[in-house]
């Protein structure tokens, strides 16, 4: 056993008052600008990194309602081709890599610490530096489409149109360094959520009493950890080609244009899941606790989670049907595709179940819940059918796709998003969103969504192709589009509706008590929002609903250091104690690196030297970051 | 909500070692995604080989001197990486010392023949695919040996630094360790399919 330092400062023996002044002393981020840029805060960086998210979501959606407004008629001239292309490659691209899966990972973020009862995420320098990775490579994308320098071949950027005889000029290359910095970023707090839930979990948090939102994050995070190299391999393959003539994707030397769409989707179909599997975790959640009564077949629930993780890498060719690849492996990734079915509908099942024996209660997140699983049902019943060689080779690349992904896409990940911001929110602001308003959101997006996107399958069949900027009269689509543009204004208004819902709660929301839903997970076993350090002793679990048990009572443990930042180490399967780990203070380290790597990463568009000369400066802002600097957190 | 103790964690040791380190979990993590990273860019080796008429395109198959050398280099240096290791878990500062030492040496001495090696494939990375994925290839492991060797140099510093005789360092000393034995050993498949596979 360890030296018992004399000094060293416990949280045994004091009272409530001293110990909650000693514990904010030792975790509190300093105010001002300084403490914002150096600050290593899970809370805060997560709140950042939503909100963030959130813009681009918002930035997105207007692209949406650009292109709804040419569509809404024929041969319109708002917006001329090249314009389109570079509206519709922002729009996709900004939403799947700046909006859809941060969002999912900063979620995780804030709340997988909490829910597994610890004081900060694992590595949360990495947390601080991968933020401001996430930041600089939105800023890239955006600031060139501000600059009529925005990518334009599409949010897959299929070779040969990306390529260098085809894509001239720097478009294609801001779309594929965009692609390198996000994917820094989601790779960082990949490995920082693995870490934390193998290693930081509240004593007693076996493998079967994690909650289900928290396994639905590890699946994902190891999702990103196997799926994301492949398109770093790909996206700096293209950068290659483009900048000193490598021929990975030139047929003339020996290269291959499929190549990039099976890296491409070997990397782009795990996505889906990336996207979707964070969204599962949320209305589990959400559904435990509005129906007052834990998810039906947790273990089949968890099953069905690491199932889907896997075959999320066996389907990568049906995106590629239409690619003349040979039959047998057409009909091996049709049998893959509706596989996966299986595993999702054992668990729309589950919450079928779960809703049947409970008791629901209708609160705007269970409405969310709701929407997602009639929204997402229909897309998964469309993705069945695109599975079909014959008929994926009919509808592909028309609006039916278009309208299928939307469905599983928006049904199956911002619907249940939706539902979780306004079941968190009180978690992370203090404050309650109002009710009413929320019920207006939801009717108003359920309502839209559907009239925008289900008259899309209807053009798909007609034969409409997506990613054109106009059609002409005499073909038959011009009704339908004005009833969608319409539709869309709709949609859009829920959105406005739940941005003004959000800003006006943060301000002035009635103030939220710490467990303002009767939940059962760790994360409102403390205040709303939590203090710096999270819990004024870090809880001890015996079940899967350690509020369940005593509603008043929390078992914790003792015997922490006060004086610095200190929390549990405990074993990968049972949540044994193994040690007190410290855990990193605040350091503005991060931010150089970041800001090191996004100038190399910037200016190896133009030059490979860049590389060379860039790799100094981010050299030193690594060694500034992991130099000890003789502070009580290196006790060892 | 009210709290009751049911756990004193008072005498856990302040730092977890081995399987109990953060750090221990996070270069795992590392080395799994690197790891797929190469998996990936040999799985694209094979990709292009598969469709071309003859492999390798327009050149004959790579010199085996200086990437043999290299690769047994590398093997022999996991013995002084393996006592590197032991002598961090004893927390021996001077044995770690050397170690350390030894291993930056080690380090060094790869990039040197790697240089030797990227004219013995007889092709540049712009003549045709074949040679930009064997510069993708030899490019991608290099930078794991000069990443690692960066690393190790600081460690060796920070060792000779008055913050080095602590059990945190010991740890990292370790990690870094297992992080040179995976740039070794993922080399193995890399350096068969460079310069075997073009001779089946």
């Amino acid at each position: 056993m360890t030296r018992h330092k004399e000094g060293d400062r416990r949280d045994t023996a004091l009272n409530d008052a001293e110990l909650q002044r000693c514990l904010t002393a030792t975790w509190s981020t300093p105010a001002g600008l300084w403490g914002a840029l150096s600050t290593v805060d899970h809370k805060i960086i997560g709140r950042r990194y939503i909100t963030t998210a959130f813009v681009f979501l918002a930035l997105g959606g207007v692209l949406s309602l650009l292109m709804r407004l040419q569509l809404a008629q024929p041969e319109a001239r708002f917006i001329g081709p090249d314009r389109y292309n570079q509206i519709f490659t922002m729009h996709g691209t900004n939403m799947m890599f700046l909006f859809a899966v941060p969002v999912m990972q900063a979620m995780a973020i804030y709340l997988v610490p909490l829910m597994v009862g610890t004081r900060n995420i694992a590595f949360p320098r990495l947390n601080a530096f991968s933020y401001w990775m996430y930041l600089a490579g939105g800023l890239l994308l955006w600031v060139a489409f501000a600059l009529d320098v925005g990518p334009d071949v599409g949010w897959f950027a299929y070779v040969p149109l990306s390529g260098p005889q085809y894509a001239a000029g720097k478009r294609a290359d801001i779309w594929a360094q965009m692609i390198t910095f996000t994917e820094v970023s989601a790779l960082a707090v990949a490995v920082e959520i693995v870490v934390t839930v193998f290693k930081q979990r509240a004593p007693g948090m076996s493998l079967d009493r994690i909650p289900l939102f928290v396994w639905s994050m590890l699946v994902t995070s190891f999702l990103i950890i196997l799926a994301m190299p492949a398109i770093m391999i790909a996206s700096t393959a293209l950068i290659l080609d483009r900048l000193v003539g490598t021929h990975f994707f030139n047929p003339a030397e020996g290269g291959d244009v499929l190549l990039w769409q099976h890296l491409f989707w070997f990397f782009g179909h795990p996505e889906v899941y990336i996207i979707f599997l964070p969204a599962v975790g949320m209305v589990s959640t959400i559904v435990a606790t509005f129906t007052r009564r834990p998810v039906f077949g947790y273990l089949g629930m968890v099953m069905a989670l690491i199932a889907t993780g896997i075959l999320a890498f066996g389907l990568w060719v049906h995106h590629m049907f239409v690619a003349g690849l040979p039959r047998l492996g057409e009909s091996f990734f049709t049998a893959s595709s509706m596989a996966i079915a299986v595993p999702a509908g054992l668990q729309i099942f589950c919450w079928l179940a779960t809703m049947w024996a409970g008791r629901p209660i209708f609160k705007t997140p269970f409405l969310f819940v709701i929407g997602f699983m009639v929204i997402f049902v229909i897309g998964g019943m469309t993705g069945v059918m695109v599975a079909s060689v014959p008929f994926d080779t009919q509808v592909h690349d028309t609006y039916f796709v278009v309208a299928h992904f939307h469905y599983v896409l928006v049904g199956g990940a911002v619907f249940p998003l939706l539902g979780a911001i306004y079941y968190w929110f009180p978690k992370f602001t203090g404050r309650m969103m109002s009710e009413t308003l929320g019920r207006w959101t939801f009717g108003l997006m359920f309502t839209g969504f559907n009239l925008t996107f289900f008259p899309m399958h209807i053009l798909g069949l007609q034969g409409m192709p997506r990613r054109i900027y106009t059609y002409q009269p005499e073909m038959p689509w011009s009704g339908l589009n004005m009833f969608i543009s319409l539709s869309a204004i709709i949609l859009a208004l829920g959105f406005l509706m739940f941005f003004v819902d959000a800003i006006r709660s943060a301000r002035s929301g009635s103030a939220a008590p710490a467990n303002p839903w009767g939940a059962l997970t760790l994360e409102w076993a403390t205040s709303s929002p939590p203090p710096a350090y999270n819990f004024m002793h870090l809880p001890v679990v015996s079940s899967l609903e350690p509020l369940a048990d005593d509603p008043d009572i929390l078992p914790v443990a003792s015997g922490l250091r006060i004086d610095r930042r200190e929390l549990l180490i405990t074993s990968v399967v049972q949540a044994v104690p193994e040690a007190r780990e410290s855990s990193p203070g605040d350091s503005i380290w991060p931010l150089w690196a970041a800001a090191a790597t996004s100038v190399t990463l910037i200016w190896s568009i133009f030059t490979p030297w860049a590389v060379v000369w860039g790799s100094i400066p981010v050299a030193i802002a690594l060694i500034g970051w992991f130099w000890p600097k003789g502070v009580v957190e290196e006790d060892a | 909500m009210n709290h009751t103790v049911v756990l004193d964690v008072a005498d856990l040791p302040e730092h977890g070692l081995g399987s109990a380190s953060q750090t221990y979990w996070g270069t795992l993590a590392f080395m799994l995604i690197e790891g797929t990273g190469f998996a990936l860019s040999i799985v694209v080796y094979l990709y292009l080989m598969s469709l071309a008429t003859q492999w390798p395109l327009g050149t004959a198959p790579p010199d085996l001197l200086a990437g043999t050398t290299l690769t047994a280099l590398l093997i022999v240096s996991l013995v002084p990486n393996l006592f590197l290791a032991r002598w961090a878990r004893h927390q021996d500062l001077w044995k770690v010392r050397i170690g350390l030492i030894v291993m930056t040496v080690l380090g060094v001495a790869p990039l040197v023949l790697r240089a030797f090696e990227f004219p013995a494939m007889h092709i540049k990375w712009d003549q045709n695919a074949y040679g930009s994925i064997v510069w993708v290839m030899l490019g991608l492991h290099t930078t794991h040996i000069i990443t690692n060797l960066v690393e190790t140099a600081v460690l060796t510093a920070l060792m000779f630094s008055r913050h080095g005789d602590s059990p945190r360092r010991y740890g990292d000393v370790s990690d870094n360790a297992m992080y040179w034995n995976f740039v070794v050993i993922t080399w193995l498949p890399m350096y068969a399919c460079l310069y075997w596979v073009p001779r089946l």
